[in-house]
């Protein structure tokens, strides 16, 4: 007989209707969503009450996608120009000087210091550089930021440990995605999504955004700021650097920073008095005011580039010491780019240069042209496999149907408390399951047929049709379970959608074609008592 | 009621001694596949190949041109363009990858931007450095290979030797098939297409564990009887099952191409065939060749015997 324990029966009904209230959400908008809530008399738990609806991917509700890579070459540059001056300072710590100054490397730099007792004293200051590496999650793990080698003939090289090079970019990483968030969240864009992916990747998703390349270009630019002097001319401690005044010819630029973007507190687009023009007003620390003050009074006279990613915006001649810790940006800048300017400002410096690696918009029309063919292409495929179970097993095809109902209902009820995203694969994954998800019911009922055939008892006949064709299901669900889970793993974004409903649907049938129409069934016969089976 | 019946009840017939028809002919479309995929390889998209695809859809009041798009964009000299006329009046064009790393493929967008923004929308827009589709590349392909291993070993633990082998002969058939399908059909060959290989991978298994589920029960019920007819009758008893399972997936496949829409439509094209591929192999393929690699029903393999199994060989 077919007798299934009263628990179990009370269980398998609970997380089936536990798991369709929860796909309830996902078919009202939010709007629809909350007014039903406030609808609710006070005295009503709203924490019964689901709320979460499935998250459409990007290719659904339209909106735009970058990955952004840590321009290593790029990091190891700055890393080297910051050890520069590290090194600078210890040699002035210890009173020695570097025959022929300090030369950048790849990795690192290297001095000569050619008078061994100057270079005795000088060692042990290099040596302190040299930092242990800790890592947020390893915490100390014994290797060192930096290589030093002492060379007899007084050459010395200061170079990044490999240990310490990949912790700086993990820095750099996570660093980068704090001031992204900022950047994106102060563009006024809603619900964006930032993520680290492998080791030096930033994914950034943010939907419904209509202009990609904006957002490409304010989280490409480096947004770095420094306040230096115009040099007189092109020798010595000089940059050549491109001016936005001169159209992008060469100036020299001292290589020192009287002031840099790490110490400004506030940015704000405004314009200037006099010319009208649009300009970028901002405010320092105090750290930064006392330093901007300190150096402008030195300099009144002189002209100040302000250089920004390397390129000089506006060099204003220091009419008068600055020590109020103001100032503004002038550049012949339109009202968006003083506005997007002041945005960066705000949100601080990249640690390194990003990379767009990889794009991908789907406007919003192509979004709502999916949904809406994905949802016929499921209508359409339910109501003809629904038709064809009814045609091929009569009442038994009813239970199978009501099974498939509620195994795409648990589907998407799953989907919404795992906050997993629909993808418009995901939605083929739903079409695709639900033509194999009888197959379950199609095993069973091949099974009863046959035994039936055989001579067997109705009761014992269904029994054994169960029983028998369990093996089966499990066998074969497994084996598409497995495919599903490596495509989970292996897959990116939309197919990992696909992966994700294939890997439910595996897992549902067991409850919906095995228990519940197995309850149906045996409701159905201790009701009917049929003679003969109308399979 | 009469109810529909798409097999018959009882059936006998010798699927076996096709396999006189179905492994020349498997043979030979299996290493055409191979030819044609070392001769024409397949149309990558821009997941593996790298470059640029940008989606026009006409703006109200525009008519779509197709050849004007195809002229404008091969005047931008980024090399071979393909442009193509999705259907709607949108437009697909396809730059390949640039020179110049990364910048390269901006100066594409804005390139593209600058020509076509006055009469169309982006409605997609994609680019995939080289960096990216290399990787990409890389972990398709240890997708499928990795997930016939993993299923080799399921196979290996829940099945006799024999049996596990015939379910990966099939499997890998399905496999070149549907290769050679995307070759042929020049359909584009994408991350969605690895997800429609490594399902085809899932329900082919899926089609052979369902018949050679039977065969290990007729087994150990019919010691003595000759490995060709005990095939049969596994094939046989489970037709009516094989077909029902393989006309419902095939009938809501079938609705994903009429009304799934473009963006699927070649992932779905791709499954509704794989459907027929695998059935036809899991009948012709892999259970005949279960025949040349001497599966021995009965005796040698008491070993293996699942003792519950026992009583009902007694019945």
């Amino acid at each position: 007989m077919l007798r299934i324990s009263t628990t179990k029966a009370v269980a398998t009904l609970a997380v089936i209707l536990v798991g369709l209230m929860l796909a309830v959400p996902s078919f009202f908008t939010a709007e629809q969503r909350n007014g039903f809530i406030k609808s609710l008399p006070s005295w009503f738990p709203t924490w019964i009450v689901p709320t979460r609806a499935i998250v459409l991917g990007l290719d659904l509700q339209g909106g735009s996608q970058i990955v952004l890579e840590v321009d290593r070459n790029d990091l190891g540059r700055t890393m080297a120009q910051g050890l520069r001056d590290d090194v600078r300072q210890a040699l002035r710590e210890a009173g020695v000087q570097a025959d022929g100054g300090i030369q950048i490397q790849p990795r690192g730099v290297q001095l000569r210091i050619s008078d061994a007792a100057a270079r005795a004293k000088a060692m042990p200051k290099l040596q302190a550089l040299s930092q242990p590496v800790t890592d947020a999650t390893l915490g100390q793990t014994g290797a060192r930021t930096l290589d030093v080698r002492e060379e007899p003939n007084g050459l010395i090289q200061l170079t990044f440990s490999d240990a310490g090079f990949n912790a700086r970019v993990r820095r750099a990483v996570s660093q980068a995605i704090e001031v992204i968030r900022k950047r994106v969240d102060l563009g006024g864009t809603t619900e964006p999504s930032i993520q680290q992916q492998g080791a030096d990747r930033i994914l950034v998703q943010v939907p419904g955004l209509q202009d990609p390349a904006r957002l490409e270009e304010q989280l490409g630019k480096t947004a770095k700021l420094e306040f230096r002097l115009l040099a007189d001319s092109s020798a010595g401690d000089v940059d050549m650097l491109p001016s936005k005044d001169a159209n992008g010819q060469k100036v020299p630029v001292e290589r020192r920073v009287m002031a840099d973007g790490a110490d400004l507190t506030d940015a704000q687009p405004g314009f200037d008095q006099k010319s009208n023009e649009p300009i970028v007003n901002f405010k320092f620390n105090l750290r930064g005011a006392q330093r901007f003050g300190q150096a402008t009074s030195e300099n009144v006279g002189r002209a100040m580039a302000i250089v920004l990613d390397n390129e000089v915006v506006s060099a204003p001649r220091i009419l008068q010491p600055i020590t109020g810790g103001q100032g503004q940006i002038s550049g012949r800048f339109t009202v968006q780019q003083a506005n997007d300017l002041s945005v960066l400002l705000r949100a601080g410096a990249l640690p390194a240069k990003l990379t767009v690696i990889e794009r991908r918009t789907v406007g919003p029309g192509l979004g709502r042209d999916s949904i809406e063919a994905g949802k016929h292409a499921t209508i359409v495929a339910t109501i003809l496999v629904v038709v064809l179970m009814f045609a091929a097993y009569g009442v038994f095809g009813l239970f199978a149907n009501i099974a498939l109902l509620v195994h795409v209902g648990l589907i998407l009820g799953l989907m919404s408390v795992l906050e997993a995203t629909m993808t418009l694969p995901g939605i083929a994954g739903i079409v695709l399951t639900i033509g194999t998800a009888v197959d379950s019911n199609v095993l069973i009922y091949e099974r009863v047929r046959e035994e039936v055939r055989a001579g067997r008892s109705i009761p014992s006949a269904l029994q054994a049709g169960f029983d028998r064709a369990f093996a089966t299901i499990v066998d074969s669900n497994s084996t598409m379970a497995i495919a599903a889970v490596i495509l989970f793993f292996l897959g990116s974004g939309p197919v990992r959608g696909f992966a994700v409903v294939f890997i439910l649907g595996i897992m549902t049938t067991v409850i919906t074609a095995v228990t519940l129409t197995r309850m149906m069934i045996a409701l159905w016969y201790q009701r009917l008592r049929p003679k003969v089976l109308p399979i | 009621m009469r109810l529909l019946r798409l097999w018959p009840d009882e059936s006998h017939f010798d699927f076996m001694r096709l396999r006189r028809f179905s492994f020349p002919l498997s043979a030979f479309i299996s290493v055409a596949t191979v030819v044609l995929f070392l001769q024409i390889g397949l149309n990558f998209g821009i997941d593996f190949k790298g470059g640029t695809l940008v989606e026009l859809r006409p703006k109200a009041g525009v008519t779509s041109d197709v050849g004007a798009v195809r002229h404008t964009a091969n005047d931008f000299g980024f090399g071979e363009t393909e442009v193509q006329e999705l259907g709607q009046g949108s437009i697909s064009v396809r730059f390949p990858l640039q020179a110049g790393g990364e910048t390269g493929q901006t100066l594409v967008m804005q390139k593209a931007h600058a020509a076509f923004d006055k009469d169309y929308a982006f409605d997609r827009v994609e680019t995939v450095g080289p960096r990216v589709s290399g990787e990409l590349v890389q972990s398709g392909t240890i997708g499928v290979v990795l997930s016939v291993v993993a299923v080799l070993l399921y196979l290996w633990f829940r099945f006799e030797r024999e049996l596990a082998l015939g379910a990966i002969v099939g499997t890998l058939h399905d496999i070149v098939i549907t290769v050679g399908l995307f070759v042929i059909t020049r359909i584009e060959f994408n991350m969605t297409s690895i997800a429609a290989i490594l399902t085809i991978v899932g329900y082919s298994l899926n089609e052979t564990v369902v018949v050679f589920d039977r065969t290990r029960e007729l087994m150990r019920r019919y010691k003595t009887m000759p490995t060709e007819q005990l095939l049969n009758l596994s094939i046989n008893s489970t037709m009516s099952r094989t077909v029902m399972t393989a006309m419902s997936t095939a009938l809501s496949l079938l609705a994903l191409v009429l009304f799934g829409g473009e963006a699927i439509k070649g992932f779905s094209v791709v499954m509704l065939a794989g459907v027929v591929i695998c059935t036809y192999s899991a009948i012709f393929v892999s259970t005949p060749f279960l025949i040349y690699i001497g599966l021995q029903a009965g005796g040698s393999r008491t070993q293996v015997r699942d003792p519950s199994a026992l009583p009902q060989a007694a019945e």
